[in-house]
């Protein structure tokens, strides 16, 4: 293909898109001369130009196209049909434009017999069959409309045109305006070959007008002079246009990476000068990091773009929708001219386009339903975008009906994306960012515009495949907000320079919220749940992971842990921390692309090279999210991490969580006892018979509040302790979780208070110990009786012996909830007197750390001096389950050996002895 | 050998020799871009592990390919190595031998197929095999070494 054509091709397909927005305004404001001159103009040149590269498909069709808009310029009274019918005839033009582009210039065959018919139809001042409003729209303004312009015909019009191009080819030129390059040659080529001269951009509108009154009527003359102020302010513009010039897009890439080159040898040398002390050196170098900085930025310039480039077509789109919907809409654009860098303008178009028309076909309401709500029929949709710190914000917000979270959760269940129980624990946050997922579509119908269930999970790819996020905000009945945060560019980017496992790492800066120094002491401690290691930073649980471990490199040992630094990381609405070794310094990094070969390692986004001269990688954030989980599961810990929890009173430490609960002093109950934190909105607190209850993980679940004060608050979220056993969970709701801490649990005081077991003192503090027992029959009235109906029968008499109050309390319950009788000791000597005494005794289950005589001993006097050989012992105890202690427990006469804090162990043990007896007995 | 007949039409071509394990392979002269020195190359986790990392060669970032991993066999850590410098669609890579040896003249007519109880970590990436005085030189397909890291990519 001919330059020539490139160049034509380039130029007319930015003029279509200028047209075509134009043409919506217009439509909006027929009587804005100005617009109407302008798009008449862009009509024109194309037309012109096509007759001069020999294109007549496209010159007749722009030619029939350029008549009616001629029309308008006379005062025919536009309507909505005529703009459609210009904007169809637009689309074809670009048709065969793209078709032209691909046959490398010829103009592909067809006939656009029926749109000039129309057109001229149209410009004859016909009305198109079967639109009503046409006439409508006549009737309305007949006096607007010249006399002329009923009668003219297409044929004059030609022949006006005939004359007009006479009349300026005697003309000497005045400078050219927009399209330089095209319109220069064609004047130059033009001359000699009259026949087939384009009609140049027609700068000089006012000049000709004095020849065209001589065929026109005089009445358009006052039509000309408004023209001629209009032409004047596009004078002035297209001058400005003139003195620039069109480069390819390969140089700017080309001069980029050159420059990215000297940023990195600035760098190197950077990095020696600060072992030298050579100031003449350190001077110069000085100046030539001013001088690189500056010509960065100026490169970084030319690859700018105003953000409404990728804007352009939205108008004509919602217009479009909008009639196709029968909606009315308007669209709202702010911040324009945003410039960006075109790679990422480039890549945001399509997502932008997509969530423009989500938002009319889904967000907006059609008018009626917009009108029973009291809003204006009119639906909005603003789009703006502004700058903020390193990158870009995008808004996207509408005044519809907004996200329906109950439709999202439906069909993310039926997606099979998450499951009933989960999806009440989760956010309105969380729930929302579903629409992402791939084939994700709540649309009840699949209309022509959407509902296909493609495009979101697609706009969210695009989007973070630049380094972005995209976020939603909506509010019932008020409307949606889509916020796109995106990099200003991707050439350069600040990044901070960590170390882990031996090797250095870039983060982008973007993403990082804030550093948080790990020491032994300090404020902020790291907590071991299960596998998974969670951050208390303030308020917040964050989830954190080594990067040593996410990059499966090095082994992250856990003193490491305790002296390392946390990069909070965020990416989208998920928060979570990286833990690193050390951290440098920021430096502004030139991302070079990661070979093709470890393209597909989704942790890095691609690698640079460091003053020094190694190259490192760059962590891509959003890689790392996808891997880390963020659920918390407290529950899943117990079982492993609580074994070593304590039993002695004096010696071992528990994990216990604080919390706050009416009054001002802490309250804490052992963290082994729950399973898992939860917020819950006070919104979703529900009453019924007086309970107050929550919908958790898809059942109903009561909520006892640990302080009648805890009742009053009426709204904000509440920290809620769930507690479960066997299938069923209840929650104690709290005013606030203080802290997770170790310690001794010394009850020292004994509590009149209901629901508390006592005081201790712990970390120094005088804290009441709660009775979770106690709670959880509040909240189930039946919590233990139930469960005693549901277990078969009576299972008969137990001898629990603990020297611990606070363990025998906790304990008995559940044994008293499985069925049996339980008795309880706090010596083993006791217990020992007891079973003496004769009495029918099913089961033991004994503490083996415990003064005088322990555990080992009670099991050994049951076996041989009180001879029940078949009696079934169970030993709980706090120690760890080590081979031999077990093997210890065996030879001392125990039946089983059960953690302390395993209470479900413990009943499956029970269970399974009862139904060992029972069988016998059979 | 397919790729061989596209140089059918001279017969002698250059080879640059390289020694992995004491074994002789040849290059295509056309197809080396330098020798260098692998030095300060940066590990990269999750990578295959045919890639060793990557590393600065004068502002580029080369991915680096360690021929013995390709070939099956054991690392060797101590001595000094060395690295042949090649293109692919733009990007550059390094293969780290053990030592680069002289370059050779070599008669294309004379090559013959590998042998077919080649192991096939071998064989995938031997081209053909000549025969010197002395021992076996063994004709090395650039594009196939570096083929295969991407199709082990894929999988």
């Amino acid at each position: 293909m001919d330059d020539l054509l490139s160049e034509f091709l380039t130029e007319t397909n930015e003029n279509l898109d200028v047209a075509d927005s134009e043409l919506v305004k217009f439509e909006q404001d027929p009587n804005n001369a100005e617009i109407l001159n302008n798009i008449f103009r862009l009509v024109h040149t194309i037309k012109g130009t096509c007759g001069f590269i020999g294109l007549p498909r496209l010159a007749t069709l722009t030619h029939a196209a350029e008549t009616l808009m001629d029309r308008f310029r006379e005062g025919m009274a536009v309507t909505p049909e005529a703009v459609s019918l210009v904007l169809t005839t637009i689309d074809r033009v670009k048709e065969i434009l793209a078709a032209i582009e691909a046959n490398e210039g010829q103009e592909p065959e067809g006939s656009d017999e029926d749109l000039i018919s129309q057109l001229e139809t149209l410009a004859a001042g016909g009305t198109l069959v079967d639109d009503p409003f046409d006439d409508l729209a006549l009737q309305e303004e007949p006096a607007a409309e010249p006399e002329v312009a009923e009668t003219a015909e297409a044929e004059p019009e030609e022949e006006l045109d005939e004359l007009e191009r006479l009349f300026r080819e005697t003309e000497v030129e005045p400078p050219k305006p927009m399209p330089p390059l095209a319109t220069a040659r064609a004047d130059a080529e033009a001359k000699p070959v009259p026949a087939a001269e384009p009609k140049p951009a027609p700068v000089a509108e006012a000049k000709p007008a004095a020849a065209k009154e001589q065929a026109e009527p005089a009445a358009k003359a006052a039509r000309a002079a408004a023209a001629a102020g209009a032409e004047e302010h596009h004078q002035a513009q297209s001058n400005v246009s003139s003195q620039s010039i069109r480069v390819s897009v390969e140089t700017l890439e080309n001069l980029m990476t050159t420059v990215s080159e000297l940023v990195l040898t600035r760098n190197q040398l950077m990095e020696i000068a600060r072992r030298s002390e050579d100031a003449d050196y350190k001077v110069s170098l000085q100046r030539l990091t001013t001088v690189t900085g500056e010509l960065q930025e100026a490169v970084m310039r030319t690859r700018m773009q105003p953000i409404g480039n990728a804007w352009q077509k939205l108008p004509r789109i919602v217009r479009d929708l909008a009639r196709e919907l029968g909606k009315t809409i308007e669209l709202e654009m702010t911040g324009a001219d945003t410039e960006l860098d075109r790679q990422v303008l480039d890549l945001i178009k399509d997502p932008l386009t997509h969530m423009i028309r989500n938002s009319a076909d889904h967000g907006l309401e059609m008018p009626a339903d917009r009108r029973a709500k009291g809003k204006s029929e009119k639906g909005m949709i603003r789009l703006s975008a502004y700058h903020e710190g390193g990158h870009i914000v995008i808004e996207i917000a509408d005044d519809g009906r907004g996200l329906d979270i109950e439709r999202i959760k439906a069909k993310a269940i039926e997606n099979g994306l998450t499951t009933e129980a989960d999806v009440a624990k989760l956010t309105d946050a969380q729930i929302y960012r579903f629409i992402f997922a791939a084939g994700f579509s709540t649309a009840a119908k699949v209309t022509s515009v959407s509902g296909r269930g493609v495009g979101m999970d697609v706009v969210r790819s695009n989007i973070e495949l630049i380094g972005g996020s995209v976020e939603v905000r909506s509010k019932p009945g008020e409307g949606s907000t889509f916020l796109i945060k995106i990099p200003l560019t991707l050439a350069i980017v600040p990044a901070l320079i960590v170390a882990a496992a031996g090797e250095r790492f870039a983060i982008p800066q973007l993403s990082v919220v804030e550093l948080v120094r790990i020491q032994a002491n300090s404020e902020h401690t790291i907590e071991r749940l299960k596998g998974a290691n969670v951050l208390r930073l303030r308020d917040k649980l964050l989830p954190i992971f080594p990067l040593a471990d996410l990059l499966n490199v090095g082994r992250q040992t856990e003193t490491n842990l305790e002296d390392s630094f946390i990069a909070v990381i965020q990416v989208g609405s998920q928060t979570f921390g990286i833990v690193v070794d050390a951290v440098f310094h920021t430096e502004e990094i030139v991302v070079k692309p990661m070979t093709s070969r470890l393209r597909h390692i989704s942790m890095f986004s691609g690698s640079t090279i460091l003053g020094d001269g190694r190259v490192i990688m760059i962590i891509d954030p959003n890689g790392i999210a996808q891997s880390a989980a963020t659920t918390i599961d407290v529950g899943q810990a117990n079982a492993a991490a609580q074994t070593e929890a304590a039993n002695d009173d004096e010696a071992e430490a528990v994990s216990l969580l604080l919390f706050r609960a009416g009054t001002k002093e802490p309250k804490a109950v052992p963290l082994s006892l729950i399973t898992r934190l939860e917020e819950i909105e006070h919104d979703r607190i529900e009453h019924s018979n007086g309970q107050a209850m929550v919908q958790y993980r898809g059942t109903l679940i009561p909520l006892v509040f640990a302080h009648e004060s805890t009742k009053e608050r009426e709204e904000g979220t509440f920290p809620v302790l769930i507690f479960s056993d066997d299938n069923r969970s209840a929650g104690l709701v709290v005013d606030e979780i203080v802290d997770i801490v170790e310690d001794h649990l010394d009850v020292q005081l004994p509590s009149e208070e209901p629901g508390a077991l006592g005081a201790a003192i712990i970390h120094g503090q005088a804290t009441a110990v709660l009775d979770v027992g106690h709670f959880l029959s509040i909240a189930f009235k039946d919590w233990f009786a139930r469960s005693k109906e549901a277990s078969t029968a009576p299972r008969g008499e137990l001898v629990l012996v603990d020297d611990s109050t606070f363990f025998r309390n906790l304990i008995k319950p559940v044994l008293e909830g499985v069925g049996y009788d339980v008795k309880g000791f706090a010596a083993a000597a006791d217990a020992i007197e007891y079973l003496r005494s004769g009495t029918d005794v099913d089961v033991v289950v004994s503490d083996i750390d415990m003064p005088e005589i322990d555990g080992f001993e009670f099991a050994e006097v049951i076996r041989g001096e009180l001879g029940h050989r078949d009696l079934p012992i169970i030993a709980v105890s706090g120690g760890t389950c080590t081979p031999q202690s077990l093997e210890r427990a065996r030879a001392a006469g125990f039946t089983d050996y059960i953690a302390k804090f395993d209470r479900a162990g413990l009943i499956a043990a029970l269970t399974e002895f009862d139904r060992h007896v029972r069988g016998e007995a059979a | 050998m397919s790729n061989t007949t596209l140089e059918v039409l001279t017969s002698d071509r250059q080879f640059v020799t390289a020694r992995i394990a004491g074994k002789l392979f040849g290059l295509p002269i056309e197809a080396v871009h330098e020798v260098f020195s692998p030095e300060g190359i940066t590990l990269v986790p999750l990578s295959p592990s045919e890639i060793e990392g990557v590393l600065n060669l004068r502002g580029r970032i080369v991915t680096m390919i360690n021929l013995r991993r390709v070939l099956g066999l054991e690392d060797r850590s101590e001595e000094t190595r060395m690295a042949i410098g090649l293109e692919d669609r733009n990007e550059t890579f390094g293969l780290i031998i053990d030592e680069v040896g002289e370059v050779l003249t070599l008669d294309t007519g004379a090559h013959e197929p590998p042998p077919s109880n080649l192991d096939k970590r071998w064989a995938d990436i031997v081209s053909g095999v000549h025969r010197l005085s002395g021992e076996l030189l063994l004709i090395l397909d650039v594009k196939r070494v570096l083929g295969g890291i991407a199709t082990a990519e894929a999988a």
